[in-house]
């Protein structure tokens, strides 16, 4: 039997693998465009805690814990009139603190720790950033901070996370999200004045890291591409070769493509699947080629896309039904389960609404946990965050009625 | 003394109940107060202005004695009346898809 791995959603390994009938515990840590919620279960995953809201009133567009620290979470906080704040907590959600407090205030005091600057490196030479990117209309534009999308802590260090942002660029941090530098490779080799904003925005959503070659990770931007360091992120290339999007002005081109998520086995790392902004793709090399296995879903436009924490074959999408209609297809929730990698696909649809449903499912809000039976669990536009215990077959309501859920993130604790 | 509203947001993040009072030395501007402000709540650096180009957020304007002050340079002097305590300085975030 191949070994299985402690997974703390799409790309974290760690230790020893959780088995529902060893007092496994699961905890959901969900953003939405009003707070934060932390959602436990024990391994059973019948019964829900809900705490929250976290930081009521701001956008929480993702939270996700260390795969090495489970109890050290980062939370994306966020505000179109306020900026951006990175809150940490090193107690899986109790308390948070904004990272660079010389000393943990009281509960009831300011915090002690700045909100966090993400400054654009920029050239020696001119003082100016390093490129500009296409904007909507085809004219040059100049990059400008907006939010912090995705937040990839370190495979082996509590401390050290990575962070997509829009406009779109990668940071890191080595201090625990006390400071964030820019990993300046990805923007300054070369394509970036041809990246133009999706409809959310230019925006790097996708960050794996590859847990059997360090050096290795792969990103996503909207509406860029996908792109692929081999030496630790200095040196970034487009992997887009078999795309095709028919509404570019070049369906072929090597940037341009909208990919709406990306996710690998990190058993597998060398096969990666791939939601579209239309069509579901699989690449068995690493990005380097891929070939369309939509099959015969409804519909392959979509935001998600998932691995089975135990299965490399199985992967999980929700078709939506259009780009101008962001809603699913036919008033009826389905998830579509394919155990082949792609091309067949069967429906999912046991407890999830049939009729006169329309919402739409985000790119980061769907994740998996390791127990035995692995547990599949997505949020919606409606505010539902549903969760099943036996890989999709059967699916119910953890809470029905959050804000507009960004994000769904999962950890099987100990 | 100056007294400053900030919108409820960020009296949120910065665990601030009711208005904030800062004792600054003239000349008494909206840089010495924003200044004073993320000295005293570090976790107000760049929420009402941007971190890198230390401008006034788009968002966010700033009102006192019936006035709106969002386009006065930044080291301009406040209105007497906000110096000496009698009006509060206001921050307030544009009513913007609430």
């Amino acid at each position: 039997m191949m070994p299985l791995q402690y997974r703390s959603s799409r790309a974290g390994i760690l230790g020893s693998p959780r088995w529902g009938g060893q007092m496994s515990n699961v905890r959901v840590l969900v953003g939405t465009r009003k707070g934060a919620f932390i959602l436990t279960s024990d391994g059973k995953r019948e019964h829900w805690d809900v705490s929250g809201p976290h930081f009521a009133g701001w956008e929480i567009y993702h939270l996700k814990g260390s795969p090495v620290d489970p109890n050290r979470l980062y939370a994306s906080q966020s505000s179109g009139w306020f900026g951006q704040v990175i809150q940490r907590s090193s107690d899986g959600g109790k308390t948070w603190e904004t990272p660079g407090g010389e000393v943990m205030p009281k509960p009831d005091a300011p915090p002690a720790g700045k909100s966090n600057k993400f400054a654009y490196d920029t050239s020696a030479v001119t003082g100016k950033p390093l490129t500009t990117h296409q904007w909507y209309d085809g004219t040059q534009h100049p990059w400008e901070f907006n939010r912090v999308w995705h937040l990839e802590p370190s495979l082996t260090d509590p401390d050290h996370v990575y962070a997509g942002v829009e406009d779109a660029a990668l940071f890191r941090t080595t201090d625990g999200a006390h400071t964030w530098q820019e990993v300046a490779g990805v923007r300054g080799h070369g394509t970036g004045p041809m990246w133009q904003p999706g409809a959310g925005g230019l925006c790097l959503h996708t960050i794996i890291l590859d847990a059997k070659n360090p050096k290795r990770m792969f990103i996503a931007i909207s509406a860029a591409g996908a792109f692929r360091t081999d030496d630790g992120g200095t040196t970034w290339r487009p992997i887009n070769r078999g795309l095709r999007s028919p509404y570019i002005p070049d369906p072929n081109a090597e940037i341009g493509h909208c990919v709406h998520h990306i996710a690998m086995h990190p058993n597998r790392p060398g096969v990666l699947y791939m939601q579209k902004h239309w069509d579901v793709m699989r690449s068995e090399n690493a990005g380097d080629s891929w070939e369309e296995v939509s099959g015969n879903l409804p519909s392959d436009f979509g935001f998600v896309i998932d691995v089975h924490a135990h299965e490399p074959e199985t992967i999980y999408v929700v078709p939506i039904k259009s780009d101008g209609e962001h809603f699913v297809p036919d008033g009826k929730l389905r998830v579509y389960r394919s155990r082949t990698g792609g091309n067949q696909w069967e429906a999912l649809t046991k407890g999830l609404p049939q009729a006169d449903c329309y919402v739409n499912v985000l790119r980061d809000a769907m994740a998996v946990d390791s127990l035995e039976k692995c547990g599949v669990y997505f949020g919606t536009s409606g505010g539902q965050v549903y969760a099943s215990a036996d890989a999709g077959d059967t699916w119910s309501a953890i809470v029905r009625d959050l804000p507009a859920v960004l994000s769904v993130e999962v950890q099987t604790l100990p | 003394m100056i007294r400053v509203v900030l919108p409820a947001h960020l009296r949120g993040l910065a665990r601030i109940s009711g208005e904030v009072e800062l004792d600054l030395q003239a000349p008494v501007t909206q840089r010495s107060v924003v200044d004073a402000l993320e000295s005293r709540y570090p976790v107000l650096s760049g929420t009402i202005r941007d971190h890198v180009t230390q401008t006034r957020r788009p968002f966010l304007r700033f009102f006192a004695c019936g006035e709106d002050l969002s386009h006065e340079q930044p080291d301009t002097p406040l209105p007497e009346a906000v110096v000496s305590g009698t009006e509060p300085l206001l921050i307030v975030g544009a009513i913007a898809g609430g």
